[in-house]
């Protein structure tokens, strides 16, 4: 890390002071230690539903712990109360950071958004468990939680934005764009998606507006884009902030920043049919899902190659920084899972892989690996500046929880290959008197091994989760671990001139 | 003709116009004169922001 320079004068208390600007940090700590928390409690809900899955005995026999009411327990704890505090976190502190402004509303609207959008996810998760929901994926919650989720939205759009329009720096970074993005789509997707009638006005139960294919068509428009938007542009924000800070570079191609945000903008909204495939759906909109998706392959790429390209000139910090190679292997995984996405979303492909479990890893490549990886990657860097620390309790677990969390991944998407085309080519098996040659129970029963592989994989992702934990608590602490330092930076030019 | 009829007939030719928007960008990204712009823009993240201590 570079040496400690101080502004004379500098403060370091709750706002740090540079120049003459104050930052507003203690919400971001709140944002943080939710983040790893809620990370370890979906986690886990995931390697419990996994562990269903192979064993059905373990739905208890009880309605609450039955896997259909768990497993958005798992989806939202991962994606909205994880990923979610993530995305809060960092882009309320790279904002105030690249727009050299305290948060815009002061204190009290962004704590107002840490503890209303936490308490949204505990009432959510109590809704699914007691058996309320409106039966479209990632967007369970009923219509009067979707309300509430409105008014938090609605905040956190004009903190953002607030904080953006009063900036002291006369450009707006290219991370603040995407989340910018990813803030305003979102609004407009969950307003779509969820234009419900609710049965009686103090009951949860609605029914949605469209109805059929159209109901299917929207759905999916906000499904597609939640993972468009909330899981790809807000992380993207990350990246292009958290990567060059970690790597001490500035982005290798600003302008590719540009026409990779305004490509991403205008092709992603469109993918969303690739869902339908060979349903009611008209058949133009299924020919247009599946292009707009593989044209998708240019921005998502053009998008990898500038984050992974930061690093170019500086490729030994992989070896000597595992913070840093986080975010670099969060990168490829991007590239690995967008590459996966438009090769899916062709009908001949998604003729064999929908419905199976192929699409199950899919997701999960982007998911762990991406996703999961780059919030790693944040958060690590997060700690010891937001704890007023001069590094991590330690590199070397770091970089076991690196390696943990990695093998956790290939077990899991490659039990879900093997397992997803196994059972896309028993479904479309026949005999030669031309009779399906399997029953489905027969694909389930196949399907049991690899099931039992892929919750080693998640009980290795939060074996990495939990070592993590360790390390930030005793980081927090300002405790510093007795190890082998990662080589010092004499060693390297050595090495660069040999 | 009223305003109507003149939004309708330019709605109808919007992949054009989105076309036009999106070359747009392009010019600006790739515009010689704004490289200064871009190489200040991309210095944001690493400017001194007290983080060091």
């Amino acid at each position: 890390m570079a040496s400690a320079t101080l502004t004379p004068g500098a403060a370091l208390g709750s706002q740090r002071v540079s120049e003459d600007v104050r930052y507003y940090e203690d919400v971001i700590r709140l944002f943080v230690i939710a983040a790893v928390f809620w990370g370890v409690i979906g986690f886990l809900a995931g390697v419990f539903i996994a562990l269903q899955l192979a064993f059905p005995a373990l739905n208890l026999g009880l309605e609450w712990t039955s896997f259909g009411r768990l497993r958005p327990v798992h989806t939202s704890a991962v994606i909205f109360a994880f990923g979610g505090n993530v995305l809060f976190a960092t882009s309320l502190y790279s904002v105030q950071r690249t727009s050299r402004q305290f948060l815009f509303g002061g204190e009290g609207l962004s704590k107002f958004i840490f503890w209303n959008y936490n308490i949204f996810i505990v009432l959510a998760a109590l809704s699914y468990v007691l058996g309320f929901s409106q039966g479209k994926e990632y967007a369970e919650p009923e219509w009067i939680l979707d309300l509430y989720l409105t008014v938090i939205w609605v905040i956190y759009a004009v903190v953002f934005v607030g904080t953006v329009m009063t900036r002291r720096e006369s450009h707006i970074y290219v991370a603040n764009w995407f989340f910018m993005a990813f803030i305003l789509t979102v609004a407009v997707l969950h307003l779509g998606n969820n234009v419900n009638l609710p049965v009686s006005l103090f009951g949860m139960k609605s029914y949605t507006f469209v109805s059929g294919v159209q109901s299917a068509m929207v759905q999916w428009w906000y499904g597609h884009n939640a993972v468009g938007f909330f899981l790809t542009a807000g992380f993207l924000g990350i990246m292009y902030y958290f990567v060059p800070k970690r790597a001490e570079r500035p982005v290798y191609s600003y302008r590719l920043s540009i026409v990779h945000f305004w490509t991403l903008i205008f092709l992603y909204i469109w993918a969303g049919p690739h869902h339908l495939h060979y349903t009611a759906l008209p058949d133009w909109a299924q020919t247009l899902g599946m292009t707009f998706s593989v044209m998708l392959w240019m921005p998502s790429w053009g998008g990898m190659i500038n984050g992974i390209m930061t690093l170019s000139g500086a490729w030994d910090k992989l070896r000597t920084d595992p913070v840093l190679r986080f975010m670099v292997a969060s990168v490829a995984f991007y590239g690995m899972s967008t590459f996966e996405g438009p090769l899916m979303s062709v009908k001949a492909v998604n003729a064999l892989s929908h419905y199976t479990d192929w699409t199950v890893g899919h997701v999960h490549s982007g998911a762990l690996g991406w996703v999961a990886f780059i919030s790693f990657g944040a958060i690590y860097f997060l700690v010891p500046v937001l704890w007023k620390r001069q590094q991590l309790y330690s590199l070397r677990l770091v970089s076991l929880h690196f390696w943990t969390a990695t093998i956790g991944i290939v077990l899991y998407i490659t039990a879900m290959w093997v397992s997803g085309i196994m059972q896309g080519l028993m479904w479309r098996a026949y005999d030669n008197l031309g009779f399906l040659q399997y029953s489905f129970v027969e694909t389930v029963a196949a399907m049991h091994p690899f099931y039992v592989i892929r919750a080693m994989g998640g009980l290795l992702f939060v074996a990495g989760a939990l070592i993590m934990v360790y390390n930030l608590w005793r980081t927090a602490k300002g405790d510093v671990r007795i190890e082998k330092p990662y080589v010092s930076a004499p060693h390297k030019t050595a090495v660069g001139a040999a | 003709m009223d305003l109507d009829s003149i939004t309708i007939a330019l709605r109808s030719f919007w992949t054009v116009w989105l076309a036009l928007l999106f070359t747009g960008i392009i010019v600006y990204a790739m515009w010689p004169g704004n490289r200064g712009k871009f190489d200040r823009a991309a210095q944001i993240p690493l400017k001194e922001d007290g983080q060091e201590f």
